[in-house]
């Protein structure tokens, strides 16, 4: 920009300076939008972590919930457990179904499956969560229970899981896979030993991004798994479980000082899981395009 | 022809994805059947929502039992979740269209990956406490300072909110697009003299537009369903349209969140599958939106490749 004010001869038309100004204006107008923007998120945390760190105690993660205050271990316990039961039900449906994307889905069915995938993704979480109360609880009669509320989460992550898979597996040279073959590996020898292995960054990425995912949702989890102020017995069906966003959502709503600390101790280790997954992957995979 | 059970095995996980989308689509039809009967077209232009007399014995209307003197109608949702994503997008257009151009043009490259994972991180902070941040700072802020009646819930700060939920959406979308724009376009148009402004709007602007689009229609798609953040914002409004952006609202993602318990106290439950009724029409709008957003990006996408 200055390059040619440089060349230009100093006396400047009425225009020419309209068009200069135009141009500062405009670019004062786009650094506001990008501050705007941020600014939030630099609020969010600050004030989460302001909150909430203020909020720390050993009491926090030995004892569990009462009605106002107590502690977080029931509900620590309880995000753990779901996501713990979600990836466990998710992860082999999406690495699987991503292997089949890459390695045998270039055609009909293979774009339609994607399509499908995307349109699982776009659907709201609400809708996962209902579906998952009338089918989980009114019909098979579970009641509010860990099972219903991994299998929901799992229904929502699994698409994204398939899907950074499938592309981290087309990373993959298909000169590595001709080697594999010519040597007389076999389908599952090539894919476990050769594929697998040389997309396992991507696969990870994918992994931990869905365990963030896991850990920050609430919508579908209020009508699956219910909230339980004790810790887990042990029990996947007709027990309801507790877990950190329930609290966030529903102690701020309380008129009490206890309650909102607790709102906010919940949040914040919430934001630190989902940030630091967040984060950590973006650093260690700054040149790939998975993300 | 050969069977091959290591495909065939991966086929079936893979399966399992368009499975659970159509039993999602099956049992919420199925479930909600009775209400879609029940309440015919009245469900969608209606605005009176009414569970009826949960302790009174039901009454038999046609071949269903009801509670005495229920009504469902969703108007007021409908109009809640378009007009409180549509002014989320009318805030978020501006600002990440200015925070994508800035990111691509003014920065220089070295701090611009620190910003943009900033802005990409605006995406993954859990809806929960977006809501958490809307009472905690921008409630009272509205209530103190704009608000005429001094409370601060309602349709503004559901928009906000939302808006502030989906500018990365929109602004990494358009932001991968412009640093795409082939070298060749801006230069020729420094040639001409423009200034650096110009060079974005009149050169690179025009050239992104579908992608653009495509972005914004993605985010209204987000906007439509998103349910924490807008349960604990928008002030829970039944029954009334909202008459000023100050009017509390309910949108039909939050309100299935918020008729949990009411509903679960219904005997005939009727109300349950109106819910699913409801849940059902949520799918259909954002389905409708979603599928739009990837027709006009994927067909974007074709242009900038025939471009270069």
């Amino acid at each position: 920009m200055s390059a040619s004010a440089a060349t230009n001869p100093p006396a400047r038309s009425g225009q020419e300076i309209r068009r200069i100004i135009i141009d500062k204006i405009g670019w004062v107008a786009c650094g506001i939008g990008l501050l705007l923007v941020i600014a939030p998120l630099v609020d969010i945390v600050g004030v989460v972590a302001f909150h909430g760190a203020s909020a720390f105690s050993l009491k926090l993660f030995t004892t569990v919930t009462n009605g106002t205050g107590g502690g977080l271990l029931n509900a620590i316990e309880g995000t753990f457990i779901i996501t713990f039961g979600a990836m466990l039900i998710a992860v082999p449906i999406g690495v699987g179904a991503g292997i089949y994307l890459s390695e045998y889905g270039n055609n009909k069915l293979g774009s339609t499956i994607r399509f499908l995938s995307d349109v699982l993704t776009g659907t709201p979480s609400i809708v996962l969560g209902y579906f998952s109360y009338i089918v989980f609880i009114i019909s098979l009669g579970w009641d509010f229970s860990v099972l219903a509320g991994a299998i929901t989460i799992a229904i929502l992550i699994v698409p994204y899981l398939a899907r950074i898979t499938e592309l981290a597996l087309r990373q993959v040279p298909t000169a590595m896979r001709e080697a594999g073959f010519a040597l007389g590996a076999s389908e599952p020898t090539v894919v476990f030993k050769i594929i697998l292995p040389g997309a396992a960054s991507g696969v990870v990425t994918g992994t931990l991004l869905a365990l963030a995912i896991s850990v920050g949702e609430t919508a579908p989890l209020i009508y699956t798994a219910g909230w339980s102020n004790y810790t887990w017995n042990g029990k996947l069906t007709h027990e309801p479980i507790g877990y950190l966003t329930y609290v966030i959502w529903t102690f701020i709503d309380q008129p009490f000082a206890e309650s909102h600390a607790l709102a906010y101790a919940a949040a914040f280790l919430v934001m630190l899981v989902v940030l630091a997954i967040n984060i950590g992957v973006r650093l260690a995979i700054r040149r790939t395009k998975f993300v | 022809m050969k069977l091959r059970p290591f495909r065939l095995s991966l086929l079936g996980l893979s399966l399992l994805i368009p499975g659970a989308l159509a039993a999602v689509v099956l049992f919420l039809l199925i479930y909600s059947g009775q209400a879609i009967g029940f309440n015919g077209l009245h469900f969608l232009y209606t605005i009176n929502w009414n569970l009826g007399d949960l302790y009174d014995d039901p009454v038999q209307v046609g071949n269903v039992q009801v509670p005495s003197g229920a009504n469902y109608g969703i108007l007021v949702f409908i109009v809640g979740t378009l007009l409180s994503s549509f002014i989320a997008i009318l805030i978020a257009v501006p600002l990440s269209m200015g925070a994508a151009i800035c990111l691509a043009e003014a920065l220089p490259a070295k701090i611009r990956p620190v910003l943009s994972m900033l802005v990409e991180l605006v995406a993954v902070v859990p809806s929960v406490v977006f809501g958490l941040w809307g009472i905690a700072v921008l409630i009272p802020f509205i209530g103190d300072y704009l608000s005429p009646t001094g409370n601060g819930y309602g349709l503004l700060a559901t928009s906000v909110v939302l808006a502030l939920m989906i500018t990365p959406i929109i602004a990494t979308t358009l932001l991968d697009a412009l640093l795409q724009v082939p070298k060749e376009n801006r230069e020729s148009a420094f040639a001409l003299g423009a200034t650096h402004f110009e060079v974005v709007t009149k050169a690179m602007m025009p050239m992104v537009r579908t992608t653009l689009i495509g972005g914004i229609v993605l985010a209204l798609g987000r906007a439509l369903g998103e349910t924490m953040a807008v349960l604990m914002v928008s002030g829970g409004g039944i029954n009334i349209l909202p008459t000023s952006i100050f009017s509390p609202v309910s949108t039909i993602a939050s309100f299935i969140v918020g008729q949990l318990d009411s509903a679960e106290a219904d005997p005939t439950n009727m109300s349950i599958r109106a819910l699913a009724e409801i849940a059902l029409v949520l799918f259909i709008i954002t389905l409708a939106v979603n599928s739009a957003a990837k027709l006009l990006t994927s067909g974007a996408l074709n242009v900038r490749k025939r471009s270069h």
